[in-house]
C-alpha cells in the first residue's frame, strides 16, 4: 500500500488494509454493520485500538455500544458545541475490535469560524455548570425510569378484555418492535446526555494540564490530577455502602455468615432465618441496593457487564474481606481530610512557584474550572454507564427471554449475538407468526448463525490487536483522546518503539512495588484475585473498588491520568501504571513484575 | 591589619574570602553542614603578591597580553606561575595558615580549593577555571598547595578568559578554602531547578560512588534523579553504569582512581531516603538564597568519624559548595498565561488557537 509522501512507512503503524482475518473467524464481518468496516481511504489516517472500552471482541448486539456513543460524541463536539479544532470520533471494527480516530480541523480559517460559535455556547455551560448539572441529573434519572418502565410484550393467546372495552385497538405484537425501538432510542438519548457536558469537562482539563506542562515542564499528569480531584465522588458510594454493610453485620452479630467463598443466595436466606438481626441487615441491604448496587462490574460496554444487583458475586466476594478487616480494625478508610489537605498543599506549592501575579491568577481560574467540572466528569459514569446501561441490557435480555420462550433462541442471552437490526427482524418475524398463528421462522434461521458467532468470538479473543494503525497523526486535538484515552505523542512513540523488556504507560500513581501478577481479562474473573497480588487488566473500571484494598498495585492496558483507576489508585496511595497498551498480553498470571508508578513502567522480573 | 586566615563559620565578604569561601561561610551560618575548615583570605594573597611582584611588573606584563596570542600567553603565564609557586611566603601568612591548619587536628587530610573573588557569581561563572587539591596533609604541603591555587590564577585558560573580558590584573585576587577531607560514600551535584527544562518545581540530583571529582572530571556517567519539591515524589531515576570510582587516600596520598566493584557499578548510589534528604537540604539552601542553586554535595560513610552517632540520611550529608544557578537564570521566559475575563475563556482561547 502506497503511503502519503510526508509520512514514511517505517515511521507509521500497520495499515488497516494490511490486517488479515483471524483464521477460523473469517466471517466476523457478519456480526457488524457495513459502515463499521475499514475503507481503502482509511489507510491514510491514524487509528488507535480503543481497548479501554472494548478490551475483548465485541458480540454482535454489543456493537451498539460503539455505534450509539460515537454518534452522540461526534454530534456534541462537531455540531452542538462546535469545538474549533475537532469534529467527531469515527470508529471501525476489525476482527471484533474497535478502532477509533478523531477528525481534526486543521484549517486555521475553519478553526476561527468554529471558534466564533463555540465561544458563547461553551461559555454558557461553564458559567451555569452546577445548575445545568442538577437539571442533567433529573433528565438522566427520567431516562432511567423510562427504560425500567418499558414492558416486554407477553404475547397472550388472546388480548385482554381492556384492549377491547377501552377501545385501545392495538394488539401486543405491535409493541414488540415499538418497545424494542424505544429501548434503543432511550439508549441513544442517554448517550447524548452523557456527552452533553463531558467533552467540555475534558476541555477544561486539557487547558489546565497544558498550562501546568508549560509552567512546570517536568510535572506529571498524576500530580496535576491530584490538584483537581475532588473527594465527594459518587463512584465511591457503592464501595462505601459495602463497608457499612460489613460493619453492620459485625454490629448485629451476623458476621459469621460472611466467609471467604460464601454464596450470596445462601447468605441471604440464612439471614432471613436469623430473626430480627438478620432482618435488620436485609433491610439495610435492600436500601443500599437501590441505587448504589446499580454499579456495573465492568464499565457498561458489554452486555455481560452486569450490575451488582444483577449478580451479587462481586459484593459478596468483597464482604467477607471487609468484615474481617473491620473486626481486625484494619478497615481502609478513605483519609478524606488528608486527601483534601494534600490537594490544597500541592496546588498552593505549585502556585507559589509561578513568577508573576498574572500567572497565579490564570492558574486559579484554570484550576477552579477543573474543580468545577470534576464532579460531573467523575459522577456521570454512575448514572450513564452503570445505572442506565445495566438496566438497558437487562431489558434487552428480557426481549431475549421472550424470543427464547417463542422458540427463536435457545436461551435469553443469545439475543446478544444478534445485531440490533437482526433483533428487529426477529421481532417482526415473531409478530407475524403470533398474528398468523404459525411458528416464527427465526427458530430455523438464527441458531446456526449464533453458534458460529459464539465460536468466532472465542477465536477472536486470542488475537492481539495492534495498539494503533496507519500513519502518525498530524495533530491530537480531541480533548477526550488526550484526557480519557491518554493518547499523546509520547504514547504513540512508545507504541512505535516497544522495549522488549519493559512496558511503558502513564505513571498514574506514584511508588514502586514488586509482586505477583494476576491477569484478569474479564471483570467476571474478579473472584480469582488474592491478597497482595498486582492486578493486570485491560482497564480498571470504577466498580472494581472493592479489590483495591486487596491489591498491591494496578496495571492496565489503557487509561489516562484522569481515568478513574488512576484517581482511585492515588487515593489508596498504591502504585499504578495505566495505558501500557498490551500488559495483559505480555504478562501472565503468576509472573513476578515490578510496577514503577513514578516512571510509568512495568517490568517482568 | 588584614586577617590572613578566616574561620569558615565567619567567612562573610566575598571580597575577603572569595565566592566559595563566602558561600561556605553563609551555608555554615544557615545551619547547613559543611566540612570544618578555614579560608586563606584575599589579604594573604595580596601580602604574598606584594612580596612576589612588589612593583606590579609581572601583572602588567600579563595584562598586556593580546587575547589571541597563545604562544605569548603560554610563556608569560608559565613565568608567573613559577614565581607564585617558588617565592617565599611572608612569614606572618605562613604562620597564620600553619596555626589554622593545626587547629583542625594532627596533620589531618584536607582539601585545598581556590576561591576566586570573581567566581561563583551569577554574572560570570568561572567554574572549573581554578584548582582544587584533595587529600593534602602536613603543614608544608598545605602551604605549597595554597600557592598552587594562587598560581592557578595564571593558567592559560584563566588568563585568556580575563583578557577576553578585559579585566584588570591589578584588582585580581584569590582566597583559598582549606577544609577537612570528607570520605563520601557517594557525592555529586544538585540543582534546585531542572537543568534540562528549567522547571523550578523539581530538584535534579546527579551522583556517583566515592568522591564527586569522578563526576566533575567526567570520569563517569552519574546516576541521576529528579524529585518533585511539591510532592516529594521521585519522578526521574536513571541509574548508570559507573565504571570508575575516585576515593581519597589518607595521609596526604591524594586521590585514587579505581574500577568500581562489579556489584556497585549498576547499583544506585543513593537510596530513596537519601534522595529525599538531599532534596530537602537543597530546598532549604534555595530558600535561604532566594534563587535557584547549583550545589555540590557529599554523603558520608556511616562509619565516618565526622558523622559519629549520625543515623538519619540528612545527618550524613555535607555540602561542599552552593552557588546561584546561572544558565536558566539568564533566560527570560514569557509568562505562561494571563488571567482572562472569565475562566471559561481559557478553554475558548486554547481550542480557538490556530494550530
Amino acid at each position: 500500500m502506497e503511503q502519503d509522501g510526508s509520512i514514511p512507512d517505517k515511521q507509521g503503524f500497520l495499515l488497516p488494509s494490511q490486517i488479515g482475518d483471524v483464521p477460523g473467524a473469517e466471517n466476523w464481518r457478519s456480526m457488524y454493520q457495513y459502515f463499521t468496516r475499514f475503507q481503502p481511504d482509511d489507510d491514510k489516517r491514524f487509528w488507535f485500538y480503543n481497548s479501554m472500552h472494548f478490551p475483548e471482541p465485541v458480540p454482535a448486539f454489543d456493537s451498539i455500544t460503539s455505534e450509539i456513543p460515537y454518534q452522540a460524541i461526534g454530534a456534541n463536539t462537531a455540531r452542538l458545541f462546535v469545538f474549533p479544532p475537532t469534529l467527531g470520533i469515527e470508529h471501525r471494527i476489525v476482527n471484533g475490535r474497535v478502532y477509533i480516530t478523531a477528525n481534526p480541523v486543521l484549517d486555521p480559517a475553519e478553526i476561527g469560524r468554529r471558534a466564533a460559535v463555540f465561544g458563547p455556547r461553551a461559555g454558557y455551560y461553564y458559567e451555569n455548570w452546577n445548575s445545568l448539572y442538577e437539571g442533567w441529573k433529573e433528565r438522566v434519572r427520567g431516562l432511567i425510569a423510562q427504560i425500567e418502565a418499558i414492558e416486554v410484550p407477553s404475547l397472550p393467546e388472546w388480548e385482554e378484555d381492556a384492549v377491547v372495552f377501552e377501545s385501545r385497538g392495538v394488539a401486543q405484537n405491535h409493541y414488540l418492535q415499538e418497545n424494542f425501538a424505544k429501548c434503543l432510542a432511550l439508549y441513544s438519548k442517554m448517550w447524548h446526555h452523557h456527552t452533553e457536558m463531558l467533552m467540555l469537562g475534558y476541555g477544561a482539563y486539557v487547558v489546565f494540564f497544558e498550562f501546568c506542562a508549560a509552567a512546570f515542564p517536568e510535572i506529571s499528569d498524576q500530580t496535576v490530577g491530584r490538584m483537581v480531584a475532588g473527594i465527594d465522588v459518587i463512584m465511591y458510594r457503592p464501595d462505601d455502602e459495602l463497608r457499612a454493610l460489613a460493619r453492620l453485620a459485625v454490629d448485629l452479630g451476623v458476621h459469621d455468615l460472611f466467609t471467604e467463598g460464601c454464596v450470596a443466595a445462601d447468605v441471604l436466606s440464612a439471614l432471613a432465618a436469623r430473626g430480627p438481626a438478620g432482618l435488620e441487615w436485609l433491610d439495610a441491604f435492600a436500601k443500599a441496593r437501590d441505587p448504589w448496587f446499580h454499579v456495573s462490574t465492568g464499565d457498561g460496554f458489554y452486555h455481560h457487564h452486569l450490575s451488582w444487583n444483577d449478580d451479587l458475586t462481586v459484593p459478596f466476594t468483597a464482604l467477607p474481606g471487609y468484615v474481617a478487616a473491620f473486626r481486625a480494625g484494619t478497615m481502609h478508610v478513605r483519609p478524606t481530610a488528608q486527601l483534601m489537605e494534600d490537594r490544597e498543599r500541592i496546588a498552593s506549592g505549585y502556585r507559589e512557584l509561578l513568577t508573576t501575579d498574572d500567572e497565579k491568577a490564570a492558574f486559579d481560574q484554570m484550576l477552579g474550572l477543573c474543580r468545577l467540572v470534576f464532579p460531573f466528569v467523575e459522577d456521570h459514569k454512575f448514572y450513564c454507564e452503570h445505572w442506565f446501561t445495566t438496566r438497558f441490557f437487562q431489558k434487552i435480555k428480557a426481549f431475549g427471554a421472550l424470543l427464547a420462550r417463542e422458540g427463536v433462541l435457545a436461551e435469553a442471552d443469545d439475543i446478544f449475538h444478534l445485531h440490533h437490526t437482526e433483533v428487529d427482524q426477529a421481532l417482526a418475524d415473531l409478530s407475524l407468526a403470533w398474528s398468523a398463528g404459525s411458528p416464527p421462522l427465526g427458530g430455523a434461521h438464527f441458531p446456526a448463525i449464533i453458534a458460529e458467532r459464539k465460536r468466532m468470538l472465542k477465536v477472536l479473543r486470542d488475537w492481539s490487536p495492534p495498539p494503533a494503525l496507519g500513519p502518525i497523526p498530524e495533530g491530537l486535538n480531541d480533548p477526550a483522546v488526550r484526557m480519557l484515552w491518554g493518547v499523546t505523542a509520547d504514547r504513540i512513540n512508545s507504541w512505535l518503539h516497544p522495549d522488549p523488556e519493559e512496558m511503558r504507560g502513564v505513571p498514574a500513581s506514584a511508588g514502586v512495588v514488586e509482586g505477583v501478577a494476576r491477569v484478569l481479562q474479564d471483570v467476571n474473573e474478579i473472584g480469582e484475585l488474592r491478597e497482595g497480588e498486582i492486578l493486570v487488566c485491560p482497564v480498571t473500571a470504577p466498580s472494581w473498588a472493592p479489590v483495591f484494598g486487596k491489591i498491591k498495585a494496578a496495571v492496565s492496558d489503557i487509561g489516562g491520568a484522569m481515568s478513574h483507576a488512576a484517581i482511585v489508585a492515588r487515593e489508596y496511595g498504591m502504585p499504578a501504571v495505566v495505558g501500557t497498551g498490551d500488559a495483559t498480553k505480555r504478562i501472565r498470571t503468576g509472573m513476578r513484575i515490578r510496577v514503577d508508578g513514578d516512571r510509568g513502567t512495568v517490568r517482568v522480573l | 591589619m588584614t586577617e590572613f586566615v578566616v574561620p569558615l563559620a565567619s567567612a562573610g565578604s566575598p571580597a575577603d574570602v572569595g565566592g566559595k569561601g563566602a558561600s561556605l561561610g553563609e551555608l555554615a551560618r544557615a545551619g547547613v553542614a559543611v566540612p570544618p575548615g578555614f579560608v586563606v583570605s584575599v589579604g594573604a594573597f595580596a601580602a604574598a603578591m606584594e612580596a612576589i611582584d612588589g612593583d606590579g611588573a609581572l601583572r602588567a606584563s600579563v595584562e598586556a597580553l593580546p587575547v589571541g596570542d597563545l604562544p605569548s600567553i603560554a610563556r608569560v603565564t608559565a613565568l608567573a606561575r613559577e614565581r607564585v609557586v617558588a617565592a617565599p611566603l611572608p612569614s606572618a601568612v605562613a604562620a597564620a595558615i600553619t596555626a589554622a591548619y593545626a587547629a583542625l587536628g594532627a596533620d589531618p587530610d584536607v582539601a585545598v580549593r581556590s576561591s576566586a573573588t570573581m567566581e561563583d557569581s551569577s554574572a560570570a561563572s568561572f567554574a572549573g577555571l581554578q584548582d582544587t587539591y584533595l587529600g593534602v596533609a602536613g603543614a608544608s604541603s598545605v602551604l605549597g598547595h595554597v600557592r598552587r591555587c594562587w598560581a592557578s590564577l595564571y593558567n592559560d585558560e584563566s588568563v585568556t578568559y580575563r583578557r577576553r573580558l578585559g579585566m584588570s590584573e591589578g584588582s585580581l585576587a584569590m582566597a583559598v578554602v582549606v577544609q577537612l577531607m570528607v570520605r563520601p560514600r557517594a557525592a555529586g551535584v544538585m540543582f534546585t531547578r531542572s537543568p534540562v527544562s528549567g522547571d523550578r518545581s523539581v530538584v535534579a540530583i546527579e551522583g556517583t560512588w566515592g568522591l564527586g571529582s569522578a563526576l566533575v572530571a567526567g570520569d563517569v556517567t552519574p546516576d541521576s534523579f529528579v524529585i518533585s519539591k511539591i510532592t516529594g515524589e521521585i519522578t526521574g531515576r536513571r541509574v548508570s553504569d559507573k565504571g570508575r570510582v575516585h576515593s581519597f587516600l589518607p595521609n596526604g596520598h591524594g586521590v585514587s582512581v579505581t574500577d568500581t566493584p562489579a556489584s556497585l557499578r549498576e547499583a544506585p548510589c543513593l537510596t530513596d531516603d537519601e534522595i529525599r534528604a538531599l532534596a530537602a537540604i537543597a530546598r532549604r539552601v534555595e530558600a535561604h538564597y532566594g534563587v535557584p542553586q547549583d550545589i555540590e554535595w557529599a554523603l558520608l560513610e556511616e562509619a565516618d568519624p565526622g558523622a559519629a552517632g549520625a543515623s538519619s540520611s540528612a545527618d550524613r550529608i555535607v555540602l561542599l559548595q552552593s552557588r546561584p544557578e546561572t544558565v536558566w537564570a539568564a533566560r527570560t521566559a514569557p509568562p505562561v498565561a494571563a488571567p482572562k475575563a472569565r475562566a471559561a475563556d481559557h478553554v475558548l482561547s486554547l481550542f480557538g488557537k490556530h494550530l
